[in-house]
């Protein structure tokens, strides 16, 4: 470990590589954090799956790639349209039976069971191998190559970041954002002056997983996926939403890539077989800590 | 309700049974022990999860670090100077009847008393959240503690460890000694829980569920209450995860010590399937889960996961109540339609 730290110190470039890597990757997260604060936003329903959608994404991508050969980062508008579609199903099966239930306790584990089912059959359908779609861009080459960056990591933070802006402007200023929002602020006052409330709720969940299969392909583009990676992306995202808090798109893409480089750093000083071990411990200790600083104010984190 | 006479009655029988079918049926008596752990896994669940009505998905944890420290000191306990060389998965210790009962004991004890320090540590940090918060952050738990024991070499890594050979000069085999220990285990939990619910701890565990507000108004400490709850569900989860690390006679951290996809899930679903909050609901849970994935779920091939998520779903969305939860809504219905009939 203090090895590892040495490293880090003795040469600046490798720090600056590690950060920029992980600010780059962490505009994916932000985006998939996004979606996780919409549904949690407007429907009071954080969905446990989240990851599994990710994954799901990213798996339509590789298999677009290798099985049709479109280029990875044209299969984006397809891998959104198929997940926008299972997200309307899903909708209509189970979160739509969810909304209105008193005990929170329901929501949590059918979401829940929904991750197991999604990693379960992922694995029998696609096997339970590390898969890639890397779409070859090469890389650029900053200060005398001693800073290498891939461009895909490029294409896709701009990517990522464009379909945030997007979104954001369309929740902000067209007529069908203004129903979303104002379905989160009172779902009855807005189901009052006429908005099909029902409808607002499955756009906004398909929306949710509509990113998540975006972020999906991104991923398996800079990254590689498995079945069971897809909780990681979960917490990530939880963890991301938790820091910004909800309704608020600038700091989510600040504490998307915040959380994504300091992921990076502390991964490396730590070792690579603790990686998804410092993801699961971060998690634990920013929840703890807000939940003392609530204490503090005789308040509580529900 | 039936009154506790008439279940004790039915409780005694229920045991002569279970303590012949092992002899009648030889064949089976390994999964007859998984159903015993199962009973005990959904009791200690239900401590929380039914009682309090705190999803925790991290319960998994206790289990692990229980089988884990016993493990420990099952191999470190008479058999000193580890060789540093060895790889330690491959470290299979063979002790004598004598010493491989109080190794056992000792282990599974100090297994019991590491996980209340830590249900005490980290409920004190985990049990001042609620709902999405405290459920994701306990499932959080369960899956950093597999992936901290994948990197620690003293106990095997990724690879795992073995725990020590049943000795062989016994007239008892093996697998009767654990499905007796397991059921004598199961039946004392089942009575101190029963016995738990019905004091006036019980009282303020369902108190906490029906309005934690209501009831910290009322005076009662309600993270200690919680704390104290979650830990005597880690003493007793502790010592089965003891005992299931002997039965397997293989340590595995993601597989089977911290699995996720299998007890940890297995845990809530049994208590929701019977019908969570009660006392004879995780038991009931429990035996219908285990008997039908033993019966016919081998038949399902690779996908038998995919069922139990399937399943999960579908329990939770058409049928969160359990089956005792039904029956009680079934009844009261019906009394209720008898009371309005008498009236006319």
């Amino acid at each position: 470990m203090i090895t590892y730290l040495n490293i880090l110190i003795d040469s600046p470039e490798f720090l600056a590589q590690l950060i920029i890597n992980g600010l780059l990757v962490g505009a994916i997260f932000a985006l998939i954090a996004y979606g996780l604060a919409l549904a949690w936003g407007v429907m009071d329903i954080i969905n446990f799956a989240q990851g599994e959608f990710v994954i799901f994404g990213g798996y339509i991508t590789y298999t677009l790639f290798y099985q049709f050969g479109i280029h990875p980062i044209l299969t984006i508008p397809i891998v959104a349209l198929v997940l926008y579609a299972l997200g309307l199903i899903i909708y209509k099966t189970i979160i739509s039976r969810l909304l209105g239930q008193k005990d929170i306790f329901i929501t949590i584990l059918a979401t829940f069971g929904l991750a197991i089912l999604m990693q379960q059959l992922m694995q029998a359908i696609f096997g339970p191998d590390v898969v890639t779609a890397d779409p070859r861009l090469g890389m650029l080459k900053l200060f005398d190559g001693s800073i290498l960056i891939s461009n895909i990591q490029i294409v896709s933070f701009i990517i990522a970041i464009s379909v945030g802006i997007l979104l954001f402007v369309v929740m902000k200023y067209s007529r069908f954002g203004q129903t979303i929002r104002a379905t989160a602020q009172n779902p009855r006052a807005a189901g009052i002056l006429g908005i099909d409330i029902d409808k607002v709720y499955a756009n906004t969940f398909a929306i949710n997983t509509a990113l998540c299969g975006i972020g999906g392909s991104l991923v398996v583009m800079v990254w590689t996926i498995h079945p069971f990676i897809g909780l990681v992306y979960t917490f990530r995202s939880f963890m991301i939403v938790i820091l910004a808090g909800l309704g608020n798109f600038m700091g989510i893409i600040y504490s998307g890539m915040g959380i994504s480089a300091l992921e990076n750093v502390t991964g490396f000083v730590i070792g690579a077989e603790f990686q998804a071990a410092v993801i699961f411990c971060l998690l634990v200790i920013i929840l703890v800590t807000r939940s003392i600083r609530a204490r503090r104010k005789r308040q509580y984190l529900e | 309700m039936i009154t506790n006479n008439k279940q004790n009655m039915l409780i005694w029988i229920g045991l002569a049974i279970s303590a012949v079918v092992p002899l009648l049926l030889p064949n089976y008596i390994t999964v007859l022990t998984y159903i015993w752990v199962m009973i005990i896994l959904a009791l200690t669940w239900d401590m929380l999860g039914g009682q309090t009505g705190y999803t925790s998905f991290g319960n998994i944890l206790f289990f692990g670090v229980g089988m884990y420290v016993s493990a420990v000191v099952q191999r470190d306990m008479f058999s000193s100077g580890l060789d540093r060389f060895e790889r330690v998965s491959e470290i299979v210790v063979n002790l004598n009847a004598s010493e491989y009962f109080v190794s056992l004991a000792v282990g599974t004890l100090a297994g019991a008393i590491v996980a209340v320090i830590l249900a005490v540590i980290l409920g004190s940090g985990i049990l001042g959240m609620r709902g999405h918060y405290f459920a994701i952050c306990t499932l959080g738990l369960g899956h950093a503690a597999a992936e901290i024991a994948s990197g620690i070499d003293y106990i095997g890594a990724g690879s795992g460890m073995v725990t020590p050979i049943y000795p062989g000069e016994l007239a008892l085999s093996k697998e009767a000694f654990y499905y007796y220990a397991f059921m004598l285990f199961a039946i004392v939990t089942f009575f101190l829980f029963r016995k738990i619910y019905q004091s006036q701890f019980g009282l303020a565990l369902n108190a906490i569920r029906d309005n934690e507000n209501k009831a910290e108004s009322m005076g009662i400490h309600t993270t200690q209450y919680k704390i104290a709850g979650w830990s005597i569900a880690a003493f007793f989860l502790a010592i089965a995860g003891a005992g299931v690390g002997n039965v397997i006679g293989f340590i595995d951290p993601v597989e089977i010590a911290f699995s996720g996809p299998t007890f940890g899930v297995w845990m809530i679903v049994m208590a929701i399937l019977g019908g969570k909050g009660t006392i004879w609901g995780p038991v009931l849970g429990a035996v219908i889960l285990y008997s039908a994935k033993e019966t016919f779920w081998t038949y399902l091939l690779g996908w038998d996961k995919v069922a139990l998520g399937l399943l999960i779903v579908i329990i939770v969305v058409y049928f969160p109540k359990g089956v005792l939860g039904y029956f009680k809504e079934r009844k009261q219905l019906s009394n209720s339609i008898l009371s309005q009939k008498g009236e006319g």
